[in-house]
């Protein structure tokens, strides 16, 4: 279908509902196929080479099924039923102020020191910015500029630095990779772009708040960020979804390339909304991050703190291909009521004396299931790799579940690889000798769960940690009777 | 004055009648004593006057400081004043010792309509009880009670005892498990504690500890009943009779 009458059949289709805001014609209709792919690429105003890769990978999903091996149950997900891009809920459907949200849902916001104005955003309350297409944060962008550094959106890298992506993008996880990543390879919309030249140590965290914001929008982010030789950079992914009770698609790619000596450092505070106490709703968060420490000497650390989406399936990972790379995977990954979490990391060793360490804590409480899943992989070449895994599970109330899938696969014989795993219970004893000793239960929850996850607390920036720590908490609430 | 009244209590637990009809009173500042055979409630008892959930109180009462004891949740009671030194301390993983009485003592502070403890003060005063009790400052920064041994856990409830300075000290068999050294160390521990505004319950088996603490006064428990109540001479006539003596008819005799 030509655009015009695509277009024309929308505005068509949304006037009928009594509505027209030049907001509202700014989306594609429900469904995949290559004239919506056309659509979101001419939106987009990309150069033609994304196009072609567009398609490509699209061509390349059709022919994949959805994988299933991950210890995670849902519904089946109707990919024609989805909107790729940006489709606004309709004012009318909004609650037209904080006073028509339900007081739960404000009392959560409340104790996580969110603002008023992030309250009615997050709440779906109707204001007039656009969110789901979230642009990268400007402040500091002039000081970067100084510095050679780049931070833009990925929309506005593919525009003004099309030789940088094209020379990076896919070039880590490749759309051949998996259904995932496929599918956000041909369709994505948003996502940040960082590039630090050669010897740059980029002198603030960079920082990206994701939102999903409409209902029934796929979101499918695209990050990618490149270290230069010598180069170190921070950079911080928050992620908070408004409420809403159907399933909402997330499926992200994150590329990480660090060459020569460079240090990249990147941390999440994931905390979309993972459903209601009866297993309604939720994000589902299938996630393809994966970093390459390509020159010797690089380094590259994952920290993630996982409270919040229905469904988590995200292994955040490192190819070690430079001689003398570490990765770093540190993760707390939470779930409550009907929650699922697969999440953990692969250690790809390639380069000769590369070093790894996972540090991984999953909490699961009431019916949840929480499962660590990670690869550790040591080539032929990589002679005196090391590797040190901790995996600890701690379980609240006797309902949930704690699952540890360690693969090991070692091919040289001068290699180190240590797991260590640890299961821990939060029983009733325990809950009533903390209220013996004057401590509330959730107070006692709290206090257990911060110190079972302070290593990996302890690697968030700070104003991070404390915000992650609040989260832990909040997110745990009504865990016990 | 009069601390804590209970009357008439029957407690059950799952359809099994444990405390058949118990009285006690305990003015403040004095230190009882109860022994008793194995399985006879002691512990039950402990519990319940701690708020324990999955006991069913059937009857009766109980009166804290002219409160409603039964109408508390646990961590009212303790921050009451209600302390129990637990029969079987459990582990708490991930938490340290020093972490979890500054979480304590802070909340039974707030409660009590006190500021909180700066660190500085808050160290101090660890110090300071934890060398009351002979409890050496290593673990404070262990997480509680992980990996301690069975007399350094009783060690550290009587540590808890001195840091959260209570109304009633409730110790279940904190003597069992101890050396004979440690012994004397808790005991002086807990007498040091002692004071006009405090008071003790002692549960204990052995006649050794009430050496050292010397109870104002000694109950026999038996079959979910007090039946025998006396002074620290009934401790040293059980121990030399034993429990068989309770048996063969001086059941109820006051
Ligand atoms: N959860 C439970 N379910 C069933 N019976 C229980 C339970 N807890 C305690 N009991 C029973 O209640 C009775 C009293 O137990 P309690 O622990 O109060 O005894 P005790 O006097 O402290 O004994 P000891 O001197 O051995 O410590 C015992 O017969 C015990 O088996
Ligand atoms: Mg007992």
């Amino acid at each position: 279908m030509p655009n015009d009458e695509l277009l024309k059949e929308i505005t068509e289709q949304e006037y009928k509902y009594g509505f027209v805001s030049p907001i509202e014609q700014e989306f594609a209709p429900k469904g995949l196929n290559e004239d919506i792919i056309r659509f979101i690429w001419e939106k987009k105003k990309e150069p033609p080479f994304m196009l072609e890769w567009r398609l490509k990978a699209f061509r390349y999903w059709k022919s994949m099924q959805e994988p299933h091996w991950a210890k995670v149950e849902y519904t089946p997900i109707d990919y024609q039923d989805i909107y790729y891009y940006a489709a606004p809920k309709k004012l009318k459907e909004k609650p037209k102020s904080l006073d028509e949200v339900d007081p739960e849902i404000l009392r959560t916001f409340e104790k996580l020191g969110i603002p008023l104005r992030e309250q009615e955003i997050l709440a779906g309350v109707a204001v007039d910015a656009v969110l789901d297409s979230v642009s990268v944060a400007t402040t500091f962008k002039e000081k970067l500029e100084e510095l050679g550094i780049i931070f833009c959106s990925i929309n506005e890298a593919i525009r003004n630095h099309p030789d940088l992506v094209q020379k990076y993008l896919g070039s880590v996880v490749p759309y051949t990779d998996n259904f995932f990543a496929a599918l956000n390879s041909a369709v994505f919309s948003d996502g940040s772009f960082v590039y630090v030249p050669k010897g740059v140590r980029c002198p603030m965290e960079l920082s990206t708040y994701f939102r999903i914001n409409a209902s029934e929008t796929g979101q499918f982010e695209r990050t990618l960020i490149i270290a230069d030789e010598g180069s170190y950079v921070s950079y911080l992914e928050g992620c908070t979804a408004p409420i809403r009770d159907e399933n909402q698609l997330h499926a992200a790619v994150v590329e990480l390339i660090a060459l020569k000596d460079a240090e990249i450092k990147y941390s999440t505070v994931q905390n979309w909304y993972p459903g209601d106490k009866e297993g309604r709703g939720g994000i589902y968060n299938f996630v393809t991050k994966r970093g390459i420490c390509l020159g010797e000497n690089s380094k590259i650390s994952w920290t993630q703190v996982e409270t919040g989406s229905a469904i988590t399936w995200k292994y955040p990972s490192c190819i070690l291909k430079g001689d003398n790379s570490v990765g770093e995977f540190y993760s707390i990954a939470i779930t409550n009521n009907y929650q699922q979490a697969d999440t953990g990391t692969k250690m790809i060793h390639l380069g000769k004396n590369t070093r790894s360490r996972i540090v991984s804590k999953g909490i699961a409480a009431s019916r949840s299931n929480n499962s660590y899943r990670g690869l550790v992989q040591i080539s032929k070449k990589a002679v005196g790799a090391r590797n040190y895994s901790q995996c600890d599970s701690l379980l609240i109330g006797d309902k949930c579940g704690a699952h540890t899938f360690p693969y090991i696969e070692v091919n040289n014989s001068n290699s180190i690889v240590e797991h260590e795993a640890t299961t821990s219970k939060i029983s009733d004893e325990i809950l009533f000798y903390c209220n013996q000793r004057g401590i509330s239960k959730e107070d006692a929850i709290g206090l257990i769960v911060n110190g079972f996850s302070r290593e990996v607390l302890n690697q968030l920036p700070m104003e991070f940690a404390v915000e992650a720590q609040k989260l832990l908490s909040v997110s745990l609430e009504g865990s016990v009777g | 004055m009069e601390l804590l009244k209970i009357n008439n209590l029957k407690v059950g637990i799952e359809d099994k009648l444990i405390i058949k009809g118990l009285n006690l009173t305990i003015n403040l500042g004095e230190v009882h004593a109860i022994m008793g055979p194995n399985g006879t409630g002691k512990s039950t008892l402990a519990n319940v006057l701690a708020g324990k959930p999955g006991y069913d109180v059937l009857e009766g009462e109980i009166i804290f400081m002219g409160k409603n004891l039964l109408e508390m949740e646990p961590e009212e009671r303790a921050r009451e004043g209600i302390f129990l030194a637990f029969q079987y301390p459990v582990e708490i993983p991930g938490v340290t010792n020093a972490n979890f009485m500054k979480t304590a003592v802070n909340e039974i502070r707030k409660y009590r309509q006190l500021e909180p403890l700066d660190a500085f003060d808050f160290l101090q005063l660890m110090k300071e009880r934890a060398a009351l009790v002979g409890l050496d400052a290593s673990y404070l920064q262990r997480n509680v009670n992980e990996g301690f041994s069975g007399g350094e856990k009783k060690r550290n409830e009587i540590f808890h005892l001195a840091m959260l300075e209570p109304k009633l000290a409730i110790l279940d068999e904190t003597d069992s498990g101890l050396d004979i050294d440690a012994l004397k160390i808790v005991a002086n521990g807990v007498n040091s504690l002692r004071s006009p505004e405090r008071s003790f319950l002692v549960i204990t088996h052995y006649q050794r500890l009430l050496n050292y603490l010397t109870p104002d006064f000694v109950h026999v428990m038996y079959d979910g009943r007090i039946v025998l109540s006396g002074t620290k001479e009934l401790a040293l006539e059980l121990e030399s009779k034993g429990y068989d003596w309770l048996r063969n008819g001086n059941n109820g005799s006051k």
